[in-house]
């Protein structure tokens, strides 16, 4: 098998992993309990969430931990807006679903939902923003990096117009930059990761929050403000490994994934029906593409059936429609439902690019003859 | 003109789109999502149970070049689908899912849709063929050129207002035509099997969907002759429809068949051929096309199920329900299912069964 679908999940690292399983074995006690087992399980959660501030470079106060990013971008657009009576929510298109759904769903509050126009390498129009911003506009929300074709946003020139032009919320969702660009929470109000997209466990993340934002939680009941239930120490902390890792080998792990890209980028360009989606700029981890006249889901099939494994942009319920964010960037309908992404890993060998590279070979061949 | 064409992932939608292009109009293909997992009773996490449709349909769809979308009508189809059909059930009638679906979502909801987002007309891959009649200025619905295929019984609700803006591009093929352009264009349904069961009970296994759906139990009762007499025992009243006779796992001397359910009191009682016999059929629900009223009767054929040959009968409104009086004694006559009256090739309209005598 040839995973090429790093951007939907990677593996566990064996560390985190290891280290999880010490920790979650040896704490017995509900971090909530004032006793001797509930204080060795609160000393890991309070050293945890100091770690976290101090990779962030923001207060302990700020940091919360969520069962990923699902959960953190729903809690950050209705935690909002709880007590904002409508107004205007703007996004770019690029958004994963869990922001965008829940922007949709804020609509029977009352709120309008407006979405940014892209210049040509996908990077959000900044004079669009300027114009959409007033007074009513209650949040804005940008991905730092997409999902889809790995568009890099200026996420400190984004914010600073927000800041500078209204009195909106600004919601990052940095679930594919973690570990692929730095990150600072300078004007941002709250920002999400994942910790199964670096190499972390699954069902845990976090939601860094501005001290000055007002959050309303999405569950109740039991200790922590902004987030109940019994906190998952053991969690948190791997997620916090996770995320060290990410960052302190962020570029040397970003150089060989650059190399892949560039090897795979030569050896795709040798074919006239194949197009490149993913702007040049984008990060090297994500490379969206199309076969002219082939679906995506089609081709994810046929390599799929060579043991290649890639993704397109499917969801239940939107499957057979065109990607918004490939059409976002000007492509037609056509090239969208033909698009579909590579994702790659530091952890990608060379011996890998190359078997992809014989079995796209096979697949390109076959379905442009048919096509 | 602007052609909205209903896609369900089969083939025989994918040629009427097919079709409708060649035909000229500029089209796009949309399915109704009907149903999720979660709805049947169904792990959330397993696949989901309509992808390969909406996979097929949107193959299709990218292969004629025309637009498509998903449209979401779970919560109306839960609604006037799902749920009376297991009410219906429950009150000892078999119901027509199909017919409802056509009623409540494709040529109500969707049809809907589709005058809002600007489209002339809908079409859809029904073998049946609407007409205006040039002598009255009427748009009639009329059976498929291929009787053996026709399916203008599942489209007698078809409101008749809307029927100038519906178009069925198969009603002049037959199967074999259609598959042949499916294969030729390499639709990726040209040799899917035709749907035979309920599309949300695919296992056929009804009861126990509707056991799962609910929560309840259809408990064993008694089988009663005519008389009251309990001749055995059955394994609950909503495995039964009229007319039935296989499975009943009753001696007798003669066939024996369902003559009547009664859910409430959980019996069936059987008998032979002549008890089931009725000669008058009561439908609701009722839809006219090609007549305004029936006020006056009229000589008819009627069909009371999707496979049966029609009848010769007499159809008059009373009391604002259909009465259908048969010249010859019918034997199978299930509430629930649809009593629909011809004229020749020509639907005149038809009603939901509620009653007969």
């Amino acid at each position: 098998m040839i995973y090429l679908d790093y951007a939907a999940n990677t593996p566990a690292d064996p560390e985190i992993l290891r280290f999880f399983c010490e920790k979650e074995a040896s704490l017995i006690g509900n971090g909530n309990a004032a006793h001797r087992a509930g204080r060795e399980t609160a000393a890991l959660l309070e050293e945890t969430a100091a770690n976290a501030a101090e990779l962030l470079g923001c207060a302990p106060g700020e940091i919360l931990f969520t069962s990923g990013a699902t959960e953190g971008n729903n809690l950050a657009l209705k935690g909002m807006t709880a007590d904002v009576l409508g107004g205007q929510i703007i996004l770019s298109p690029l958004e994963h679903a869990s922001v965008r759904e829940p922007a949709e769903y804020l609509k029977k509050r009352g709120f309008t939902v407006a979405y940014l126009s892209l210049n040509r390498d996908g990077t959000v129009d900044l004079d669009h923003l300027a114009e959409l911003l007033k007074r009513e506009t209650a949040l804005v929300a940008v991905a730092a990096v997409d999902s889809e074709l790995g568009v890099v946003q200026p996420v400190a020139e984004i914010a600073a117009l927000v800041k500078e032009r209204s009195e909106a919320r600004f919601h990052v969702d940095a679930t594919q930059a973690a570990g692929k660009v730095p990150l600072a929470p300078e004007r941002i109000d709250t920002m999400t990761f994942s910790a199964h997209k670096i190499y972390g466990l699954n069902g845990s993340g976090m939601l860094y929050r501005n001290r000055r934002a007002a959050l309303s939680p999405l569950f109740h009941g039991g200790h922590g403000a902004f987030r109940a239930g019994t906190p998952t120490a053991a969690l948190n902390a791997a997620f916090v490994m996770a995320l060290n890792k990410a960052q302190t080998e962020r570029e040397s792990r970003f150089k060989e994934v650059k190399e892949k890209n560039a090897a795979l980028r030569a050896a795709l360009s040798r074919y006239d029906k194949v197009s490149l989606n993913s702007p040049d700029s984008a990060v090297p981890h994500i490379l969206n593409l199309g076969v002219e006249g082939v679906r995506g889901t089609v081709m994810r099939q046929a390599l799929d059936g060579e043991g290649v494994c890639v993704s397109v942009r499917s969801a239940c319920g939107s499957d057979g429609e065109p990607s918004a964010a490939v059409t976002a960037l000007g492509g037609s309908r056509r090239e969208a439902l033909s698009s579909w992404r590579i994702s790659l890993s530091h952890l990608t060998g060379e011996e890998e690019i190359a078997s992809f590279a014989a079995a796209f070979d096979r697949c390109y061949r076959r379905l442009t003859a048919k096509a | 003109m602007k052609a909205m064409i209903a896609m369900s992932g089969g083939v025989d939608s994918s040629v009427a789109a097919y079709l409708m292009k060649e035909a000229g109009y500029d089209c796009a293909g949309v399915t109704m999502r009907l149903y999720r997992n979660e709805d049947l009773g169904r792990g959330a996490y397993s696949t989901c149970c309509s992808q390969k449709d909406i996979d097929d349909a949107a193959d299709v769809a990218f292969r004629l070049d025309i637009d498509y979308r998903v449209v979401d009508y779970t919560a109306d189809f839960k609604e006037a689908v799902i749920e009376k059909f297991i009410r219906t059930y429950e009150r000892g009638g078999t119901p027509n899912p199909c017919i409802d679906c056509n009623r409540h979502l494709k040529f109500d909801k969707l049809f809907s849709f589709a005058e809002e987002e600007g489209f002339d007309v809908i079409a859809t891959g029904h073998y049946a063929r609407v007409f205006c009649d040039e002598a009255s200025g009427r748009w009639l619905l009329k059976k498929a050129l291929d009787e053996r295929k026709d399916q203008s019984y599942v489209l007698y609700m078809l409101p008749p207002e809307r029927l100038k803006k519906i178009r069925f591009p198969l009603g002049e093929l037959d199967k074999d035509s259609v598959r042949s352009i499916a294969s030729e264009h390499g639709f990726v349904n040209a040799a899917k099997r035709d749907s035979q069961d309920i599309c949300f009970v695919p296992d056929g296994d009804y009861v126990r969907f509707m056991e799962d759906y609910t929560g309840k139990t259809y408990r064993e009762g008694d089988f009663i002759d005519i008389h009251g007499n309990v001749v055995g025992r059955h394994r609950g009243a909503v495995r039964y429809t009229v007319g039935q006779r296989r499975g009943l796992g009753i001696a007798a001397a003669r066939p024996l068949y369902v003559a009547a359910i009664d859910a409430e009191k959980n019996t069936v009682t059987v008998g032979f051929r002549e008890a089931l016999l009725k000669q008058t059929v009561y439908a609701e629900e009722v839809n006219l096309i090609s007549v305004d009223d029936l006020s006056e009767p009229i000589r008819v054929k009627a069909r009371l199920r999707y496979n049966q040959k029609e009848q010769p009968a007499v159809a008059v409104m009373e009391n604002g329900r259909l009465a259908v009086t048969f010249d010859e004694p019918q034997s199978g006559v299930a509430n629930g299912q649809s009593l629909v009256l011809y004229d020749g090739d020509i639907v005149v309209g038809g009603g939901t069964i509620c009653a007969s005598r």
